[in-house]
């Protein structure tokens, strides 16, 4: 016990006494959270729309007027001809285009079906289906309108009436569902990239053969190398929570000793994987590739991002190999919906198995003699 | 001159593990991006909580099971269960169905049903929300199909470029520079600080080859993996995802060339402040990998962000580049569409370049 | 022999990495207190073989006990009763001179009052008082050396092994470094050195000399330099060797 205490008082006067590591550590996940979690956003809060009226008629005036009304939507132009609206999509200078055919206002006269075409610039896929979304959305608006004018009835009833309820996060804020999942990415960035390093670092300027040459045992070794970064990220946790509470106002809805319970365990897992990175690495070139090379899988099928759901079924198989997913997983359900142990328990256990093999395996691994 | 850069060729290739990893990752994860990364809905958990079960409801349960977009998990029969169910992240949403659903639907006077949607994920909840209101338009068209509104509009949509909506014409330009920007900029910066760290520069710099030289000797063999990795992404984009490439092929690999190089004076200049490689490697990280992904338009579209972020997403020069590819790959543009973007690269190569040389003189002196 | 105690005894020791025999049936034996010279030119095998006495490398075959326990089996005990100096730098540079001292101390589970005692003990004879909180790495290389070597012997082992421990140093400093090996050989430790400075060689009570991976020359300095007829060991060396 007493020759880990060493070990610690070594490797945390290594990491405070360098110019850069602790700004590093403790800045920059900082920094990161606050910036991050305002950009990480899929709401499309502005789409830039331009008109081609070819009708010129009070009723389209009307449909325009709809449009510039609506906060999300910032008109850049109204022009004669298709190409000329074409030409600015494709110089970037619009998202969308909205074309109103000449016999717009006698069809909605006469009561035919008026015709309506939106063009949307669809190389961001999902931004193009929410704005196709939201034209449509204010052309049945417009619709409404019109039936409410020609009928006189001041209110109209469809024979299926949908509602909808935003449960969790009424305010569908996006940064109460990214937060707490960019919070994990970052201890557990931080976690991998600096276990997997600094083993290495060791082998690299020599140190290490130093050290296998004293009697110290493995475990020893290891614990201490390991339990100051384990420390680190959970001081950054701590204070990434108090950060999205005082800034973000995330809620916090679950119990907090039991998401430092599960944290606890996730980052024993993590820091085995990076142990495990370098103890097959000779340079710290190397292991620093391998571990950016499983951290952006993991983190893009994570679900942090993208839904897991939407994944194909051999991507979900992966994900069970994936701490990432697991963890993110469970700190939303505990933080925005407040579950509890119960509700938690599997995957906590497959995260101490997990866990718990893989630190055995990263022991194993790391020999005092080749 | 030569013999140095056979040598830092020599350096990387007798690896085969760190070759394996080059050569072998971008690959690798564009297939991941390219099959597992998708923002369509799939097989969501829903559950349904039907208090008519009525002949009505079970049709309407029915169409919305089989659409292929959501998944029956669970069946509830009191409200208590809902939040339960929301708990166990199982379910995505649930539907309610009111009471006497046939009924209000016959005598058409607003048959209710409530979609409750678990809104922790705010995006897929409101894309759930909307497919689930348009299966019920569907169902009431297919149901009532006299039903005459007094003004009726269609609307046709036209999605431009990318008819299908697949996200690959997104990722892979954002792949690209995500690679590019890992081989040519962490990789050299790490490089140089390990010669600092073993204190092999100090060899070099008292060798006669001039600073620029070693600098040069350093960097071409990251160039040219650099420029083979962007040339593999491109075809495997094409050949596995027929990712299109209507503009010039030319001009995208000129573009990639350039963003190549200032990626490198990036490096140079993030070695000439880190001591050592792991201060190299977290400055990497966060400085480049974390806003590349995040602040560059590769996932999430840059005019939502705050206009303070989206000022910043300016100095990312990733962002340029994506845009750039898109335009080249997708839209077909020709140099004349994108020559502002690469003359904002060619102005961050030159002011990188720049700030690299003072700095690596001051500490020569 | 016969009456001294063993603290290094090798037989056939052989190591092979894939087909290339590193260290071709080594066969010789060390006693306490002794000052055995480990010669031999650069690539001769001299680190492999330090290696696999310290308990390090496992060795391929052979019957080979340190410090009285088996290399095979008993390497972690073998680590408790040796000191190890290697070729590469072993000090943390961005530690300072006393932490260093605390660190190996701590590793090889001194007291801390021990710790304090024996790291006082060395900076007094080092004469590094003044500046036991200076890095490591603002020190020259031969005081870091100097220093190195203390902190080998630290923990007061039976047996120290030095992996060219003068590499790169000016001979005064190499002078002074040789003063510190028989004060520590008085102290009763037994010091296995390899080197490439043959008037080193001189200065150990006993040599082997290593070419390609075979020991090809064993005994005093003085026994060899008459049975090859040569006035130095750096002639003997040259006659082996060639």
């Amino acid at each position: 016990m007493r020759t880990i205490l060493y070990i610690l008082q070594k490797e945390f006067i290594q990491i405070f006494r360098d110019k850069f590591m602790p700004r590093i550590i403790f800045g920059m996940p900082i920094m990161q959270l606050i910036v991050l979690s305002f950009a990480a956003t899929f709401e499309i809060k502005n789409t830039d729309i331009i008109f081609v009226d070819d009708s010129h008629s009070i009723e389209s005036a009307h449909l325009i007027s709809k449009f510039e009304g609506s906060a999300w939507y910032t008109v850049k132009a109204t022009v004669r001809n298709y190409n000329e609206a074409a030409d600015m999509l494709r110089k970037n200078q619009a998202h969308q285009i909205l074309i109103i055919p000449r016999d717009f206002s006698e069809d909605i006269a006469r009561g035919n079906k008026a015709s309506l075409q939106i063009v949307t610039d669809a190389v961001d896929g999902s931004a193009a289906a929410l704005r196709n979304g939201y034209a449509q959305a204010i052309i049945s608006g417009y619709q409404k309108d019109i039936i409410v004018q020609k009928t006189g009835l001041d209110h109209f009833k469809q024979p299926i009436e949908t509602s909808t309820l935003f449960w969790f996060n009424p305010e569908l804020n996006y940064q109460t569902f990214m937060v707490p999942g960019i919070l994990v990415l970052l201890i557990s960035m931080m976690g991998m990239f600096l276990a997997g390093m600094n083993i290495v670092k060791e082998k690299e300027i020599g140190t290490i053969e130093q050290i296998n040459v004293s009697p110290i045992k493995k475990s020893q070794f290891i614990i201490g190398k390991l339990l100051p970064f384990w420390l680190i990220a959970m001081f950054e946790l701590a204070f990434g929570l108090v950060l999205a509470k005082l800034i973000f106002n995330i809620p916090m809805l679950g119990s907090v000793g039991l998401l430092f319970l599960v944290a606890g365990v996730y980052m024993v897992l993590i820091l085995a994987i990076g142990l495990i990175i370098s103890t097959v690495s000779d340079t710290q070139q190397q292991a620093m590739f391998i571990a950016w090379f499983f951290m952006v899988i993991f983190i893009l099928l994570s679900g942090l991002f993208t839904p897991v759901e939407s994944m194909p079924e051999w991507a979900q198989r992966i994900n069970y190999l994936n701490p990432i997913a697991w963890f993110i997983k469970i700190i939303r359900l505990l933080m925005l919906k407040g579950a509890g142990f119960a509700e938690i328990k599997q995957i906590f256990f497959i995260l101490l198995v997990y866990g718990s093999l893989m630190m055995t395996i990263a022991v194993k691994r790391y020999k005092k003699r080749v | 001159m030569e013999a140095f850069i056979k040598k830092e060729f020599f350096h990387i290739f007798r690896d085969v593990r760190s070759m394996m990893i080059l050569f072998g990752m971008p690959i690798v994860q564009l297939l991941v991006f390219g099959f597992a990364i998708s923002t369509e809905l799939n097989n969501a958990g829903i559950a349904i909580y039907d208090q008519s079960r009525d002949p009505m409801s079970k049709q309407l349960v029915q169409k919305i099971v089989s659409s292929g977009y959501f998944e029956l998990q669970q069946v509830f029969s009191t409200n208590a269960e809902i939040e339960a169910g929301f708990k166990s992240g199982k379910i995505k949403a649930a539907i309610v169905i009111g009471k006497d659903f046939e009924k209000h639907f016959i005598q058409q006077d607003g048959a209710q049903i409530q979609i409750i949607a678990d809104a922790s994920d705010p995006n897929t909840a409101s894309i759930i929300s909307n497919y689930l209101q348009g299966i019920t338009r569907a169902f009431q068209a297919e149901k009532l199909p006299n039903l005459k509104l007094p003004v009726e509009i269609k609307t046709e949509s036209r999605l431009l470029y990318n008819p299908e909506m697949r996200s690959v014409f997104m990722f892979v330009p954002g792949t690209i520079a995500i690679i590019l920007m890992l081989v040519s900029a962490m990789m050299t910066s790490i490089s140089i600080a390990r010669e600092k760290e073993t204190g092999t520069m100090e060899i070099l710099l008292a060798s006669p080859l001039k600073p620029w030289q070693i600098i040069l000797g350093k960097v071409t063999p990251y160039v040219i993996l650099s420029f083979i990795n962007a040339m593999t992404i491109v075809v495997v984009a094409w050949l596995v995802f027929e990712m299109p490439i209507k503009g010039s092929f030319l001009l995208l690999m000129g573009e990639a060339i350039l963003f190549i190089v200032m990626s490198l004076t990036l490096g140079i200049l993030i070695s000439t402040v880190s001591p050592t490689q792991q201060v190299a490697m977290l400055l990497s990280m966060f400085a480049l990998m974390l806003p590349t992904i995040l602040l560059s338009g590769f996932i999430f579209p840059i005019e939502n962000m705050p206009v303070v972020l989206q000022g910043i997403s300016n100095i990312m020069p990733s962002r340029w580049f994506i845009i750039i590819m898109k335009s080249i790959m997708v839209k077909g543009s020709g140099f004349m569409y994108v020559w502002k973007e690469t003359l904002i690269i060619l102005g961050m190569t030159v002011f990188f370049g720049i700030l690299s040389i003072k700095k690596f003189k001051i500490r020569l002196s | 022999m016969n009456d001294k105690q063993i603290a290094i005894k090798s037989e056939n020791l052989v190591k092979k990495f894939g087909n290339f025999v590193a260290n071709d049936h080594l066969t010789f034996e060390v006693a306490q207190g002794e000052i055995f010279g480990f010669l031999g030119a650069n690539g001769a095998g001299k680190t492999t073989a330090i290696k696999i006495l310290c308990g390090i490398s496992k060795p391929t075959s052979g019957n080979i006990r340190v410090a009285g326990f088996d290399v095979y089996t008993e390497n972690e005990k073998i680590k408790k009763n040796i000191g190890y100096m290697s070729q590469r730098f072993s000090l943390y540079e961005e530690l300072s001179i006393w932490e260093n001292l605390r660190f190996y101390g701590g590793i090889y589970g001194l007291s801390a009052k021990t710790i304090r005692e024996r790291s006082e003990a060395v900076l007094k004879r080092l004469g590094l008082e003044d500046q036991r909180n200076a890095h490591v790495r603002s020190l020259p290389l031969g005081w870091k050396q100097k220093l190195a070597f203390s902190v080998a012997i630290l923990h007061r082992p039976g047996i120290v092994f030095l992996d060219e421990p003068t590499g790169g140093v000016d001979p005064i400093t190499r002078r002074q470094f040789w003063d510190l090996i028989y004060e520590a050989a008085a102290d009763g430790i037994t010091v296995f050195v390899t080197t490439h400075y043959m008037d080193e060689a001189e200065y150990c009570q006993r040599v082997s000399i290593m070419v390609d991976g075979r020991i090809v020359a064993l005994d005093k300095p003085t026994a060899l330099k008459n049975t090859y007829s040569c006035k130095s060991m750096e002639e003997v060396f040259l006659k082996l060797a060639r």
